[in-house]
């Protein structure tokens, strides 16, 4: 697995690994004493630079939710740290937090990138529904709770690429997904799952857009083997706290491998199916956006290339433009879920 | 005397009083005004090239192509905007300010183009070619900014007095960029439609009070019976 490690950021710009982890580890022996601190100490302030926002819209860095379970914080504060190596530890220097948080597309609060951390303030997880449905044995509606409850959860630090050509490098703490779906019990029908977001409009305001073309909700599937790899995760916390709001709060797909529009976010409602589901921007734009969307820098958007990406965050006269892996850098894990595949038809 | 159809408004329509006004207050408010977004951009670049406060967020090159490109077609639109105002609303004064208001809007191009060329593609020829000739929506709004650029600099008064009446249908051009302009934002819609809707509504109401004017008498006597 290539793995590139760049040097040349300026060392105000991130968030050494070293730093978060000595947090981290603070945060832990906290969280170990009194449930509660875990809840206050964490991220803000963590992400050094980046401060300043007289012309970029951004939110205060914190956590957008009207209120945090506190067995999430705690499930979250005690998660297994990503091993020291392997596709579950990215190397690359980590996005810090404020940008992680403030620089989002989640169309559900509007298409400006800082519009989610904006219009996601009081955004509420208490109480939520995720219905499972579908070729499987065990359907119907599920708390958070019951969800998330007998899992352990993990801290994996992938690459996200987005499909308009920019990156970050995000810890997401979260659980296997496939760990997740068996207890479900899919059957032999079950080759796809689908995923759909949260539709409130009072809560997510650009759902009321007249100029939205989205049919909400918001749609993504996977291929059951994809699904199932230990890659993909269900994501419910990035660095140390639960998911903000505008990152997918509480519950977020996260496969490394392909473009971030693939991670659908706020999930609730989980569907095992036979035929391959639809997703809202195949829906959109087919000829832009496929079922597949795995990174591949050879099959340009028509739009944007796809060679090279600016890995966030970036400086105009340090930029960071980096060339684009395949698969955005995990094709010794998955390429063989594509072997035979020609994929510059099923892009 | 009163002017009749959109020409050129000479010196000589104003007195001297409001042509003090105008030259020692409004236009230079006006100056201003539109140079505003540009400086709060170039003081953030300068800012970014010292190593100062972060004003540009995580992306700053994104930030700056759509900070620009969005000025650019907002004054585009504000000078096509200039003559059908001038008549509803009887303000010969308008066309007093439809050069610079122009000239500002070549300005924004011109820098959405150099933040293109330099801060996203970093001036790597090759993949600029690429761009342009592979993504339509670059094409058409790199057209508009080579059309743009003789009425930018056949600008000035000499070169009005020397172009004569082909001043004028030269610079009919700025029909054309408008097109290309709203087709271009348009063009980079991801889902939602209110900036093209916005943008492309005004160009086509800009443009079809033109059409309408010349073709009816109903609409100049409308606009004229002041």
């Amino acid at each position: 697995m290539i793995i590139k490690t760049r040097k040349d950021i300026p060392s105000s710009e991130i968030t050494p690994e070293s730093v978060y982890r000595e947090r981290r580890s603070f945060l832990k022996a906290g969280a170990g004493l009194s449930a509660g601190l875990g809840a206050m100490g964490l991220v803000p302030g963590l992400a050094s630079g980046q401060k300043g926002d007289a012309l970029f819209a951004r939110a205060p860095s914190d956590i957008n939710l009207a209120s945090k379970p506190q067995w999430l914080v705690e499930k979250v504060a005690g998660r297994k740290d990503a091993p020291e190596s392997g596709p579950f530890h990215a190397k690359d220097t980590l996005t810090p937090f404020e940008d992680v948080t403030t620089y989002n597309n989640f169309y559900e609060f509007g298409t400006g990138k800082g519009d989610p951390s904006n219009y996601a303030r009081d955004f509420r997880v208490e109480p939520w529904t995720v219905e499972i449905t579908g070729e499987c044995a065990k359907p119907g509606k599920y708390t958070l709770e019951d969800i998330l409850g007998p899992h352990t959860f993990e801290e994996r630090i992938y690459r996200m690429r987005c499909v308009e050509a920019w990156s970050m490098v995000v810890p997401w703490v979260g659980i296997p997904m496939g760990d997740l779906l068996k207890r479900f019990e899919p059957n032999g029908n079950a080759k796809f799952v689908a995923f759909e977001t949260l539709v409130d409009k009072a809560q997510m305001p650009a759902q009321q857009s007249r100029f939205a073309s989205i049919d909400w909700p918001y749609r993504e599937g996977l291929r059951m083997d994809e699904a199932m790899h230990p890659l993909t995760i269900m994501a419910t916390g990035l660095y140390d706290d639960v998911l903000p709001a505008q990152n997918g709060a509480p519950l977020r797909l996260v496969v490394p491998w392909k473009y971030g529009f693939k991670n659908i976010k706020s999930i609730v409602k989980i569907e095992f199916t036979r035929d391959m589901p639809n997703n809202t921007w195949n829906d959109l734009q087919p000829r832009e956006y496929g079922f597949y969307a795995n990174v591949n820098p050879q099959v340009s958007h028509p739009r944007w290339s796809q060679a090279s990406e600016r890995r966030l965050p970036t400086t105009l006269f340090a930029p960071q433009r980096i060339p684009t892996l395949m698969f955005n850098g995990y094709e010794e894990e998955v390429a063989s879920l594509y072997a035979g595949m020609d994929l510059s038809r099923n892009y | 005397m009163r002017q009749v159809r959109g020409g050129l408004s000479g010196r000589t329509a104003f007195p001297r009083h409001q042509n003090i006004t105008l030259n020692f207050l409004l236009k230079p408010v006006v100056f201003i005004l539109c140079l505003l977004p540009a400086a709060r951009l170039a003081w953030a670049v300068y800012l970014a090239f010292t190593g100062g406060e972060n004003m540009l967020g995580p992306d700053p090159a994104q930030y700056l192509a759509l900070e620009t490109g969005e000025w650019a077609i907002r004054l585009l639109i504000l000078s096509l905007a200039i003559t059908p105002f001038r008549y509803l609303l009887n303000l010969p004064v308008l066309f007093r300010f439809r050069r610079m208001i122009g000239l500002y809007a070549y300005f924004y191009v011109s820098l959405h183009l150099l933040v293109f060329l330099w801060f996203l593609l970093g001036w790597q020829w090759g993949d600029i070619g690429r761009e342009l000739s592979e993504r339509p929506y670059i094409t058409i709004g790199f057209s508009a900014f080579v059309l743009m650029t003789p009425l930018a600099a056949t600008s000035f008064n000499a070169a009005q007095r020397l172009l004569g009446r082909n001043w004028k249908r030269l610079h009919r051009l700025t029909y054309v960029c408008s097109i290309l302009g709203a087709l271009h934002v348009l063009w980079i819609v991801r889902s939602s439609y209110f900036d093209a809707v916005l943008y492309g509504g005004l160009v086509v109401v800009l443009l079809a009070y033109r059409l309408a004017r010349k073709n009816s008498r109903a609409v100049q006597q409308f606009t004229l019976w002041r």
